[in-house]
């Protein structure tokens, strides 16, 4: 921020777009994250994973590993000081395998050594004697008779089923599709990475880069055999999450390292670790069926999804509730008929990102969508005003929409909203293949593709989600000083400069630092579902109000809130109807895609995305852009090339140069426009922002190159052979 | 306690081992005197090889700072390009001289990798998909190489024998490529699913001697190394004769465009791979075929 003596300073205050404090630092490279961090006398771990994606082990033999010098500990499954197994709703996930592998990259021995070379050729020297089983990979296949059972429970992880309305309605129009969305990676930059010191009264402390301390260290206590107050973790610098830092991957076992060699331990995962050391995004197949009257408001719809859960269950039972949820998209749909389920299978385990079961449907309900449209020869944006959920309708699963709604507004905003000119471009990289020079036009042609999606924000079906701030305010040569100090994840989102913004706009005061998140202080709940400046925003306001009631004593000392915010608490679905009021609030984004096709070569380059979305108050105008812009982005990837590729159970492109994203040069204009329909159930009348641009801009996308190329793509990503017809 | 640590790596035991020569007679001494020793002259082929553990050298041979490989000059009808030139310079410089060399430097990676790659690791690395071997194939260019006791020139054709298998011995480095000075337009055009920083699904470089009247193709990614598709040159070599083209330059004929483009398809040995399918390859090939060819050939006419 400049300081030129004329400029009024920006106060710093909710509304303002406060610059935040780890931009810089990162940019310059000076930023530490988890995997920048030492220790004196650290060792450093290293994990040895299953080759195959299903085996028995009979056996594992450390001693070769353990007789190489530098060497200074070799652990398997026997040497887990606690409970075996861990997972965030279902323990059923192996700390280190015990006697099978259910996925290609399951943890099977860590090792700690005095060089991370040491480490990973320890690694090469321990045997274990696989019997490779054929691995199951069919998400169907696992609930049919005479499949192997992956777990004693059986291979259904859930099934959600939703009827809402009459289940024999019937229609004058009827449209159908079958569509499947690929295995999307949160291709976070920092990789995994940890740092475990071993403590003098048999603790540690756990530095790591995660999303919810506090579960992590839940998990981690049981795990090790410790009370979780020996169990202290620390936020170190996260390089991005999206989801894929929600379940443990290290914690563990460098934790374990630590303990047993009383050292520090550090791991960091590499590039292609990375790809086998966190959950992915569900893989989907859906099928729908949707009726609608000649005027083409929505009688029915109809919906078949079934999603890959992977070897084990991470958050998958949640996932699925939201698919089925959200399964009929924002529309007021009269009679509904949901199936949703998720199944284990031999592929990579599949949880949380961005979107969490929403992006998976919308994919589904805006091409159909589409498809009524074409069918009505209905302007797509037309059929969409003419179901558009609103305040005062119910979801299909009976839940009165109570707060704001805007899909009527969010949709007329963007018709409003002018098209980029057709112009031929200029600069070649402007041309569909960008700098690879394979068009100059030729078989080039423009299409147009709307679609409207939205999501539940925080925690639903039941659970007590809250988060905790302390606030405090001294004094010192400076002035009043006001500290806030949550267990809350900055994972690149901006929320210390959000929460900072927020004590300054309660109390009045400029100084303000946010102290480190650990454990130390009340759980934050996960920087996740978009709830973050909602729910730790919510919390550091309470505490703030509190010492502003306080402000007016005559205090020497410093004096400190502690302050637990909660939201509405939620219901669970009936199990046989799918009905309850489950969710804490909704949230609504819409997105216009232009896109140039070369129709030949099957190559898109996006031309600009439209968007407007409700965000019920803009606390910082440049950190809202750069949500829209990276949810974009990543909605983009999913459409046009993120894919992790599977075979038999294994992954084909575990890197950077096969797992492809958007590049500057894939990403197009964005042209938002950003409305405030107060929330009433949230502070500062605030929505949650972080999750909704991902979701409607991957179909609006294929919209638009089906509009281009005449081509039904039911399949994202597109492949550039799917829009050649190849 | 826990600190910030400084930018240390494992690139540090291998840093202790680097060989730093500082002219090509000491770089052919060193060579000769540590086989197993890696050169490494930008390190963007290298130090990802080294980075996902695939290859373990005992030894590096930094070639950055030689100051024989960093140039380029023409030599009467040859361009004399350093091994150590790098696809940014290329992108900047060839302009007419080799102008489908300079497009496809200009496909590479991102300006980062393009201001570190260099043409002699790429040549180096032999893969089908190395961007700026096609233009060299197409060309007709020949790799110096070196060692401590002899030099020898070969044709880029036959110095990729397989993918990632070259001719070069144990002792040698790769000097420098030899290339034909551009008599006629010349394109290069790549597939990939993404608009920048993407590998070749396939590639293909078309070459118009207006002097000699040939036309030279190469193709990248389709094949086990880069392969010419001699058939659809003679087919337009042919057409172009038939009609008297070169003197008198007019339109060609969709048909002859087309068949071009089928024959150059028909010259790829496409895999399926995790990158696309063998049928799309070849459907992409006969597209790229057909624009890259009437695009030099406006070029020629105009
Ligand atoms: C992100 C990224 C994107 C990329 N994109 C592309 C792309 O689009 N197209 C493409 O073609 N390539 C691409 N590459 C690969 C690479 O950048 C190029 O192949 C580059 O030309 C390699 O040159 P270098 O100088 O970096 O080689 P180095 O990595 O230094 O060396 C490569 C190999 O050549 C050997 N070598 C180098 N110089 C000599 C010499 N003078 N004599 C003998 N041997 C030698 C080395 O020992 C090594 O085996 C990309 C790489 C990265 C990391």
């Amino acid at each position: 921020m400049s300081t030129s003596g004329t400029r009024v300073l920006p106060l710093g205050r909710i509304g303002e777009s406060v610059l935040r404090a780890d931009g810089r630092p990162k940019v310059r490279g000076e930023f530490a994250y988890a995997s920048d961090l030492g220790a004196d006398r650290m060792l450093w771990g290293a994990t040895l994973r299953s080759p195959h994606p299903s085996a028995r082990i009979r056996g594992i033999d450390i001693t070769r590993a353990l007789t190489l010098s530098g060497v200074h500990a070799v652990l398997t499954h026997a040497d887990v000081p606690g409970r075996t197994t861990y997972g965030m709703e279902i323990s059923d996930q192996p700390v280190l395998a015990i006697d099978r592998v259910r996925y290609e990259g399951e943890p099977v021995a860590i090792v700690a050594a005095d060089h991370p070379e040491t480490a990973r050729r320890a690694i090469e020297r321990i045997v274990v004697d696989y019997l490779p089983e054929d691995p199951l990979t069919d998400p169907e296949r696992a609930i049919m008779p005479g499949a192997p059972r992956l777990h004693p429970g059986g291979n259904l992880l859930r099934r959600v089923t939703i009827r809402h309305g009459d289940p024999g309605a019937t229609a004058e129009v009827v449209v159908r599709g079958e569509y499947a969305v690929g295995m999307q990676d949160q291709a976070f930059l920092g990789p995994e990475a940890a740092l475990a010191v071993p403590a003098e009264d048999g603790g540690i402390d756990l530095h790591v880069a995660t999303q919810w301390l506090h579960v992590d260290q839940g998990q981690v206590a049981a795990c090790l055999g410790l009370p979780p107050s020996l169990t202290r973790l620390h936020l170190s610098g996260v390089g991005g999450a999206f989801g894929g830092r929600e379940d443990l991957s290290m914690q563990v076992h460098v934790a374990m390292l630590a303990l047993h060699t009383g050292r520090p331990v550090k791991m960091v995962y590499s590039r292609e670790e990375s790809f086998f050391g966190h959950v992915h995004r569900h893989p989907a197949r859906m099928e729908y069926e949707h009726g609608a009257d000649r005027d083409g408001r929505l009688v029915y719809v109809r919906a078949r999804v079934v999603l890959d859960g992977g070897a084990y269950a991470s958050s998958s039972t949640a996932v699925v509730a939201n698919a089925a949820t959200f399964a009929c998209g924002p529309y007021d749909v009269p009679n509904a008929e949901v199936e949703a389920i998720v199944t284990y299978t031999n592929n990579p385990p599949c949880g949380a990102m961005r979107g969490f079961g929403a992006v998976q449907v919308a994919f589904g309900h805006e091409s159909q969508m589409d498809r009524l449209a074409a069918e009505l020869a209905l302007d797509p944006i037309e059929i969409r005003l003419r179901n558009a959920l609103a305040t005062g309708m119910r979801l299909p699963t009976g839940q009165l929409v109570d707060g704001p709604a805007p899909v009527r507004e969010l949709l007329e905003g963007l018709r409003d909203m002018p098209l980029p000119p057709d112009v031929v471009p200029v600069d070649p990289r402007e041309f569909p293949g960008g700098v690879s020079n394979s068009t100059h036009g030729e078989g080039t042609r423009r299409g147009v593709g709307v679609a409207v999606g939205f999501k539940n924000i925080a925690f639903a079906e039941g659970f007590d989600d809250y988060s905790t701030a302390r606030v405090r305010i001294s004094r010192d040569d400076g002035g009043p000083l006001v500290e806030i100090h949550t267990a809350a994840a900055e994972v690149g989102q901006g929320l210390e400069t959000v929460l900072a913004q927020i004590a300054r706009t309660e109390l009045s005061l400029e100084r303000v630092r946010v102290l480190p998140a650990d454990t130390q202080v009340g759980s934050a709940g996960s920087t996740s579902a978009s709830r973050q400046t909602w729910m730790t925003g919510g919390a550091v306001q309470l505490a703030c109000a509190r010492l502003r009631e306080r402000l007016h004593e005559a205090i020497d000392g410093p004096i400190e809130e502690t302050a637990v915010y909660r939201h509405r608490p939620t219901q669970a679905l009936d199990p046989d109807t799918g009905q309850g009021d489950s969710l804490v609030a909704l949230a609504f984004a819409a997105h216009r895609a232009v896109c140039d096709v070369d129709v030949e070569l099957g190559i898109v380059r996006a031309v600009e995305i439209a968007t407007t979305q409700d965000v019920g108050r803009v606390m910082n105008p440049l950190a809202l852009e750069g949500q829209i812009h990276g949810g974009i982005a990543q909605g983009l990837g999913l459409a046009l090339m993120e894919e992790i590729q599977m075979e038999e159970g294994r992954v084909r492109n575990a890197s950077f140069t096969d797992y492809l994203m958007p590049t500057v040069l894939d990403m197009p204009q964005v042209r938002m426009r950003i409305s405030e329909t107060p929330h009433p159930h949230a502070p500062y009348g605030l929505n949650g922002v972080g999750e909704m641009p991902t979701i409607a801009s991957t179909p609006a996308i294929v919209a638009a190159v089906r509009d281009a190329s005449g081509r039904p793509l039911t399949r994202v990503p597109l492949r550039p052979s799917d829009i050649a017809g190849v | 306690m826990v600190r910030r640590q400084g930018p240390r790596r494992r690139i540090l035991p291998l840093l202790e081992a680097t060989l730093q020569p500082r002219d090509l007679a000491d770089a052919l001494a060193a060579r000769g005197a540590h086989p197993t020793a890696l050169p490494l002259a930008g390190g963007t082929d290298l130090m990802v090889e080294i980075n996902f553990d695939r290859r373990r050298p005992e030894r590096i041979l930094d070639l950055s700072r030689i100051a024989e490989l960093a140039g380029w000059d023409r030599e009467g009808d040859e361009l004399v390009i350093g091994a150590g030139v790098t696809h940014a310079r290329l992108e900047g410089e060839m302009g007419g001289l080799a102008p489908g060399l300079g497009m496809a430097a200009r496909t590479i990676g991102s300006p980062q990798i393009r201001n570190r790659g260099t043409i002699g690791g790429n040549i180096a690395t032999s893969s089908p998909a190395g961007d700026a071997l096609p233009p060299l194939v197409a060309a007709g260019a020949r790799v110096e190489l070196a060692s401590a006791t002899a030099s020898r020139s070969v044709p880029i054709s036959e110095f990729c024998t397989g993918p990632k298998r070259n001719v070069m011995a144990p002792d040698e480095l790769i000097t420098a490529v030899r290339v034909p000075v551009a008599q006629g337009p010349q394109q290069f055009a790549k597939v990939g699913p993404r608009n920048a920083m993407v590998i070749a699904v396939c590639s293909l470089s078309v070459h118009l001697d207006a002097v000699a009247r040939t036309v030279r193709t190469a193709i990248g990614s389709a094949a086990p190394t880069i392969v010419r598709a001699t058939e659809a040159e003679a087919f337009m070599e042919g057409v172009l004769d038939e009609r008297g083209a070169w003197e008198r330059p007019g339109p060609l004929p969709a048909s002859a465009l087309a068949r071009f483009g089928e024959l150059v398809a028909a010259a790829a040995r496409p895999i399926d791979d995790v990158r696309g399918s063998a049928a799309y390859r070849r459907h992409a090939l006969a597209v790229l075929g057909r624009r890259t060819l009437s695009w030099c050939w406006q070029e020629h006419r105009a």
